[in-house]
């Protein structure tokens, strides 16, 4: 097995090695004929927001769908918080790429699905709900159906629903990807405050390498099918710098622009 | 918008009674009442007390079937959209079953179960049943996968998974099925009136036909029809109550 090579993209060593929220070890998974992932070995610290960057089809979804337990792999293993994941459990929550509303539901039902779904009692989940819509910018719209709501609100109704349950890590599949580049940026920022407040681990999966360099604790470049990591990039001094000049750092622009050098040769 | 949809029902209402009376007073044939007549007819019957015998004949079978085929139906719907060997075992039933021709049937089952209410509530399930599986199952089958998965990721039971996501998923594609189902059901029950014993609305059909009393035959007929666009109706309504977000829309539109 190759092992990833770890490259610090800026020199801190002294970034506290925390434990590992989620490890992903020697996993390999087929579908038929197609093998999509191979001895794919990946570590998430706790607290961090890890990104998953790759070209398309190259097994980003189906290791993340792994993690929540909704897959099973044909070889290897997951632990999340040191327990072997045997299927999905309350210590994981999942954000759709399509993010998966009930139409026939409101908002308000929509958010307090998952809690539903576990049987806390009606007054006591929509109360969380409320405090979620609100967190995620959508106070008045409990009543409304998906249907009226834009793409972006829609997202955040999912984001919601994953944050009431109040699971230790969140995985999300491309979840900006179908909002306007404004909003994008809008969540991006809701992103990095909620990496920072929450307690939460977020294992994120997107197409954008300026995405996962401003909001990522730490970088997964994937090869192409079958996937393994090529490369971890931790943009660690980003973090500590005001959020508001990122893109205009130096430092950005070049780890964008390395990441862009090691993926731009599968894109012929 | 709904005051707007109403005023269509009732001009296009119009139009068609309208046309009707028109085509009776020509008319386009001697045994074609006009609307008016028609509906003097109705009213007479309904004064006298007739229809209402009538269609409590009438309704205890196509309340019997309809009752049955939506039950099983839904749940043989269910059952054959949530596993593939069920679907190979019965949907060749039901694809055969809608396209019997049910006039040849009826003998057969006059044979086996004679001239009573069991001929006539098959009549009406099979008529009305087939419809109903097949889009239950089709629905089913056609659940977004994204929403189960959904459903599993929140750890929800099967059970669950088929009670709060697949069932409501599916109710738009089994509501239309319950409705096709509804009509057919009707068309059944009037046909097993016709073609097994005279009783009820058709026998009101086929005794003012024999004694060529048109206007009460159409009366007869226009009840029904009336009768059936009520329940349909009806059904829409329900459907509206249960899944209010259904209907306007699916946000992946
Ligand atoms: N249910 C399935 N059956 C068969 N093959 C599948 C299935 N799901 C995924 N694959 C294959 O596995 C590979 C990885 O798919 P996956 O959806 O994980 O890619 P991805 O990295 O998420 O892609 P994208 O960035 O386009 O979303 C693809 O080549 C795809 O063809
Ligand atoms: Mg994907």
């Amino acid at each position: 097995m190759v092992m990833p090579q770890i490259k610090e993209a800026v020199n801190v060593p002294d970034m506290p090695q925390s434990d590992n929220a989620v490890v992903v070890r020697g996993v390999s998974k087929t579908y038929g004929e197609v093998e999509a992932l191979r001895d794919m070995s990946l570590e998430f610290p706790r607290g961090q927001l890890t990104s998953l960057l790759g070209p398309s089809g190259c097994g980003k979804t189906t290791l993340l769908k792994i993690i929540a337990g909704l897959l099973k792999p044909n070889s290897g293993e997951i632990e999340v918080n040191g327990k072997p994941v045997k299927g999905p459990g309350p210590d994981r929550a999942f954000v759709f790429q399509d993010f998966a509303l009930m139409p026939w539901a409101n908002v308000l039902r929509n958010v307090a699905f998952g809690l539903e779904l576990r049987g806390v009692a009606t007054s006591e989940r929509e109360a969380i709900a409320e405090k979620y819509i609100a967190e995620v910018g959508l106070a008045g719209f409990e009543k409304s159906y998906p249907h009226q709501l834009s793409g972006g609100m829609r997202q955040r109704v999912g984001l919601a629903r994953a944050l009431s349950v109040d699971a230790d890590v969140l995985l999300m599949d491309e979840p900006f990807s179908a909002v306007d580049e404004q909003t994008r940026r809008k969540f991006q920022e809701d992103l990095l405050n909620l990496v920072q407040h929450e307690n939460k681990t977020f294992i994120f999966v997107t197409h954008s390498i300026e995405e996962a360099v401003y909001v990522s604790d730490q970088i997964a470049i994937l090869l192409p099918r079958p996937s393994r990591v090529s490369e971890i990039i931790r943009p660690t001094d980003l973090r500590h710098k005001n959020v508001d000049n990122i893109r205009r750092d130096p430092e950005y622009l070049d780890i964008v622009d390395s990441i862009w050098a090691s993926l731009r040769s599968y894109v012929e | 918008m709904t005051r707007r949809s109403l005023w269509l029902k009732i001009i296009s209402a119009v139009v068609l009674f309208g046309a009707w009376q028109i085509a009776g007073m020509i008319p386009v044939s001697y045994a074609f009442p006009t609307f008016f007549e028609s509906m003097a007819a109705l009213f007479r019957m309904a004064g006298d007390g007739t229809l209402l015998t009538a269609y409590i004949e009438t309704l205890r079978p196509l309340v019997v079937g309809v009752g049955i085929s939506a039950f099983l139906g839904i749940g043989l719907g269910l059952w054959i959209g949530l596993s593939a060997r069920f679907d190979w075992l019965f949907s060749p039933i039901f694809i055969v079953m809608q396209a019997a021709p049910l006039a040849a049937l009826i003998p057969l089952l006059v044979m086996a179960y004679g001239i009573g209410l069991t001929s006539k509530v098959f009549v009406v399930c099979i008529m009305a049943m087939p419809v109903i599986v097949l889009n239950t199952a089709s629905a089913v089958r056609n659940t977004p996968a994204s929403l189960k998965e959904m459903g599993k990721s929140f750890m929800a039971s099967d059970t669950k998974i088929m009670l709060r996501i697949i069932i409501p998923a599916a109710s738009p594609v089994i509501f239309s099925g319950l409705r096709l189902g509804v009509s057919a059901g009707f068309i059944g029950a009037i046909l097993a009136e016709l073609k097994i014993t005279p009783t009820g609305v058709g026998d009101i059909i086929t005794y003012s036909r024999s004694i060529a009393d048109y206007p009460a035959m159409y009366a007869a007929i226009f009840s029904i029809i009336l009768l059936a666009v009520l329940f349909l109706n009806f059904l829409e309504r329900l459907e509206v109550y249960l899944f209010e977000g259904n209907v306007r829309g699916y946000a992946s539109d």
